[in-house]
């Protein structure tokens, strides 16, 4: 066994990971990322989807990597892992950022909000969700969950996009199905409803 | 004919899970006391592995164990090109050697950097034309090609017949492949325009946005696979046989798949995820494996490239009386692919030849494993034949729609060496309807019109693919609840097939959808074996197995029916909820009832006996492990006759910048004919998303090595350039003819890889119309070829290059 993994940071590591983390994820958090020499692994607290969290989280740690592995969060996809696909964007205060290139240390103090925070309480599909059903605006829908929140971030700063407005809002994130005409149908018709 | 379900819009039941992110792909599930597996991969293009020491890493914390090929393949490697799950004689870049599995990541990264791994460097070959020629390296370690039965061998042309060929003369060497039919001689002797070229089109990688990612368990002697596919039931077996554990001991799970486009349907491309099964295996811990971009990139497949040559002749009133093609197939470092096969059949469905002659020889080199992507070998060659038939029109003073409807395939027609007639085709209904949606002849005239440094052109293109099988099986059951399960075994990967093919199932009980359950996800939830989301098979093949189990099903109904309420069989009908009397439908009995019924009786009305014989292995294991658990349709599907195709027709107007070679397309429209229409929501999908594709084929995508160290330069998706919002229309325009076909009990056919194949060739053409009729006789044609070409640079530095820059 890994001598690093006592009990009582094994316990530890089940009080910072929530709820919503399962036993593995725990096991991962508690073990997961070694600390650089000279380097303080902290415990913080970051709002997520309205929720004050408490992670331990290592210094180098993306917040691609903390919202998956150590909150279960895993609506956010790592489909390249180096800022190029958009399939992990999240909001961080409202702004469309790749979670993969963002450290987690850096967003303590902002809202974050991924796509598992955006149904209401009832269960009611968010505008652009609901939009993205009725359009069919997924194919394999591995892209989908960044698309829905780059959609949500333009709709926030622009509730009345053109079309040509919403594309270029929307570029930042690749579908390889190519269904972005139907993600720009989502958008308009979540314009209109939302 | 009215259908309640078929042409109808839903909502698949799994969109909601995509569009909150509920859904979990394989990367996405979690086990008690996981562990994390990672990957030491070829860091040559060749290789052969002399010694793995892996001591240090062994001893390291956290580590629990190695996989290395020695284990997998104890009495030695296959010795055949393709993917292994593990190697010690790599052929490409990238490929996986070992793995290590960690209590994380980065402790696995750490032990994989203190492996010391001896490797003999092997000469490579990153182009089939430099290892053709006498003296060139090979790829393989048994030489540059295989021979199918026969094994590797090694094929060798002279320093002038390669150099002929580069300089765009017909290869004077015997092909290893070849089919012809017609009389060629006389084909071309009644042409009055004939056009002789030779041309390149390039590899790229597949790119699906989820990396193939596999977490594996074992529990109770059962191998627990949580994996990527486009078929759950065809990767079942094939891949229980490369794990090494009994199929009925295997449980695949695939809940959904974040792309396929052809290099997921089959075990054999996607022998990775074997890797954590047998860590898993060995270690006694579940193993979770995340592939990387990178990874990806070299093991999740790519287009094959082509260097061709074709003489092509058509007669004074255009049709096309000959074709004459001879290609040159990479078959990259792990090897395989059918696409110059593919495109000549292609060719002979699209434009009618009436006389062909077919030539290949496949040659590999130390570059991404190649293997079948959407439309392989027809989307290709469909952007190098359009601007040629613009060409042929010009000559022979023809309209540009008009040639086309002139050689278009229609009911009655045959294609390929085997005149093989189509099940049906409405290639003129499709051109006409493009035409008139698009407005072609309004639109036309505005040809090379000038803008400035802009340049408007025009094109119309034209896609085709083979598009259903059958032979396979279809079960459903009628549930005691009077719900109705259709077991399918597609693999979810966006077409939404996996549902829609399910619903002509409750079209034959007329059942309501929302009685309905579609049973997929994992292999122990009993699934027949159905065709991969493949080949644009799918709607064509599964229809008939969904269909077929139903008509088993009613038929039974109504046999309960007329057993315990009097009459025959053929007084019985069915509403939807219940089996009545057709003359008195007080008599009857509800779906829940006949269920009921039926699970009492037993035997062939409960799956355990009087099954059809023919049933496939997967399926007959599925129908065991639910016998008697419901009234249960089985069906084994026949085989059909003939041809059924997809067939597509694009119409396009760009304006093409010639300062820059940038272009923008103002206006597309793709039109499908796929017979009846049974998801328009998907189809439209399709032909959205294979638009997409088909400007990622003729203006972008190639992948490309450092010819010094056989390196891969474009590993990401920039790098790839796969398109992106900017790079494709705001809107596309879609259209269907929706006639039945007779050979599919709803009339369908597919359409997702023809959709690709019509806008290539439209924008090719486009491309070539707005430089004045230029043939550039390649894909992609990029901004760097377009600018090279105005300014009077040839583009061909290395003539017919592959896996390299063109220019």
């Amino acid at each position: 066994m890994n001598p690093k993994l006592t009990r009582r940071r094994f316990i530890k590591g089940v009080i910072a990971s929530g709820a919503a983390a399962t036993s593995t994820t725990i096991w991962y958090s508690a073990n997961g990322q070694s600390r650089p020499a000279g380097a303080v692994e902290r415990m913080i607290r970051i709002n997520i989807n309205g929720q004050m969290r408490n992670v331990d989280v290592a210094p180098q740690e993306t917040l691609a990597s903390t919202l998956r592995y150590k909150l279960g969060l895993t609506g956010t996809k790592l489909g390249c892992n180096r800022g190029e696909c958009g399939a992990c964007t999240v909001l961080v205060n409202d702004v469309p950022s790749y979670a993969c290139s963002v450290l987690t240390h850096s967003v303590k103090n902002m809202r974050v909000e991924s796509v598992e925070g955006l149904e209401a309480a009832n269960g009611d599909l968010h505008p652009v969700q609901q939009a993205f059903v009725d359009e069919l605006s997924p194919q394999c829908g591995y892209c989908t969950p960044g698309q829905v929140m780059s959609a949500v971030g333009l709709l926030r700063s622009n509730p009345n996009p053109t079309r040509e407005e919403a594309r270029q809002g929307m570029a930042g994130n690749i579908c390889r199905c190519g269904s972005y005409d139907s993600y720009l149908n989502g958008v308009m018709r979540a314009a209109q409803i939302g | 004919m009215a259908y309640m379900h078929i042409g109808k819009d839903f909502v698949p039941p799994d969109v909601p899970g995509k569009v909150t992110g509920r859904i979990k792909y394989a990367e996405d599930y979690a086990r008690d006391g996981m562990v994390y597996a990672r990957l030491l991969t070829s860091p040559v293009p060749h290789g052969r592995v002399v010694d793995i020491d892996a001591s240090a890493a062994l001893a390291m914390d956290g580590v629990f164990g190695i996989l290395t090929a020695d284990d997998v393949y104890p009495d030695g490697e296959p010795q055949s090109p393709g993917l292994k799950v593990l190697t010690n004689e790599p052929t490409l870049m990238g490929e996986p050697i070992l793995a290590v599995a960690a209590i994380d990541e980065k402790t696995a990264e750490d032990a994989i950097a203190a492996i010391s791994l001896t490797i003999e460097r092997l000469p490579f070959v990153l182009d089939p034309l430099d290892s053709l020629q006498e003296g060139g390296e090979n790829a393989y370690n048994g030489g540059n090609t295989f021979i199918f039965r026969e094994g590797f061998a090694e094929e060798k042309w002279t320093a002038d017949q390669v150099a002929s060929f580069r300089s765009g003369s017909e290869p004077t060497a015997e092909a290893l492949q070849s089919w012809e039919y017609g009389d060629l001689a006389a084909g071309f002797a009644a042409a009055d325009f004939v056009h002789e070229t030779t041309f390149s089109t390039a590899g790229y990688p597949h790119m699906s946005m989820e990396p193939r990612s596999a977490m594996a368990y074992w529990e109770n002697g059962k191998c627990y696979l949580h994996g990527t596919s486009q078929s759950l039931s065809a990767i079942a077996e094939p891949m229980a046989a490369i794990v090494g554990v009994p199929l009925e001991d295997f449980v695949f799970i695939n809940e959904a798949t974040g792309g396929g486009f052809g290099q997921r349907a089959r075990a054999g491309s996607i022998p990775s995820m074997a890797i954590p099964a047998k860590l898993s295996q060995k270690i006694n811990r579940p193993v979770m494996m995340r592939v990387t971009r990178e990874e990806e990139f070299t093991i999740g497949g790519a287009r094959q490239g082509l260097q061709g040559w074709l003489k092509v002749g058509f007669k004074a009133d255009g049709s096309m009386s000959a074709m004459d093609m001879y290609c040159i197939s990479d078959n990259g470092g792990k090897g395989g692919g059918g696409d110059a096969n593919s495109a000549a059949a292609g060719v002979s469905a699209l434009y009618q030849t009436e006389a062909m002659r077919f030539r290949n020889t496949s040659i590999g080199t130390n570059t991404g494993h190649r293997g079948a992507q959407r439309g392989p070998g027809e989307n290709q060659i469909m952007a190098v034949m359009a601007p040629i038939m613009d060409k042929a029109a010009e000559s022979l003073g023809l309209d540009r729609l008009e040639i086309r409807k002139l050689n278009a395939a229609q009911n009655g027609d045959v294609s390929g060496p085997r005149s093989t007639p189509f099940t049906s085709a409405y290639m003129p209904e499709a051109l006409e309807q493009g035409a008139a949606q698009f407005d072609w002849e309004g639109k036309k005239s505005r040809a090379r019109q000038t803008n400035g440094s802009k340049v408007r052109g025009f094109g119309i293109g034209q896609g085709y693919h083979n598009a259903g099988r059958s032979g396979m099986d279809g079960i459903i059951r009628l549930m005691p609840s009077g719900r109705l399960q259709i077991h399918n075994g597609v693999g979810n990967l966006g077409t939404y097939s996996y549902a829609s093919t399910s619903r002509a199932a409750a079209e034959v009980l007329k059942m309501e959808w929302e009685n309905c359950d579609v049973v997929t996800g994992r292999t122990d939830r009993h699934l027949p074996i159905t065709s991969p989301q493949d080949g644009s098979n799918s709607i064509f093949t599964n229809t008939r197995t969904c269909f077929g189990a139903a008509q088993d099903l009613l038929a039974k109904m109504k046999e309960i029916a007329a057993m315990d309420l009097g009459g025959d069989v053929a007084d019985y009908d069915v509403d939807g909820v219940r089996v009545h009397q057709i003359a008195d439908n007080t008599v009857g009995m509800t779906y829940a009832e006949v269920a009921q019924r039926g699970m009492e009786l037993g035997g062939k009305f409960s799956g355990e006996s009087d099954l059809p014989e023919e049933l496939n292995t997967l399926t007959a294991l599925s129908v065991s492990r639910l016998a008697g658990s419901a009234l249960m349709g089985i069906y084994h599907d026949p085989r059909h006759s003939n041809n059924p195709p997809g067939f597509t027709v694009t119409f396009m107007e760009i304006e093409l910048d010639k300062e820059t070679g940038k272009f923008d397309i103002l206006d597309l429209v793709t039109i499908a004919e796929c017979g009846t229409v049974v998801h328009p929501q998907g189809l439209a999908n399709q032909l959205r998303g294979g638009a997409v594709w088909g400007i990622g084929l003729s203006a972008l995508e190639r992948h490309l090595y450092d010819p010094q160290n056989g390196l891969p330069a474009s590993s990401g998706f920039w790098q790839s350039k796969i398109p992106t919002y900017l790079d494709t229309p705001a809107e596309i325009g879609t259209g269907w003819v929706d006639l039945p076909d007779p050979e599919n009990p709803v009339g369908a056919r597919g359409i997702g890889e023809p959709s690709m194949g019509a806008v290539s060739a439209a924008l090719n053409a486009a491309i070539s119309d707005a430089l004045g009729g230029h043939m550039f006789d390649a894909a992609p044609v990029t901004t760097d070829m377009i600018v090279n070409h105005i300014a009077g640079i040839s583009e061909d530095a290395t003539p017919l290059a592959q896996n390299n820059f063109r220019g």
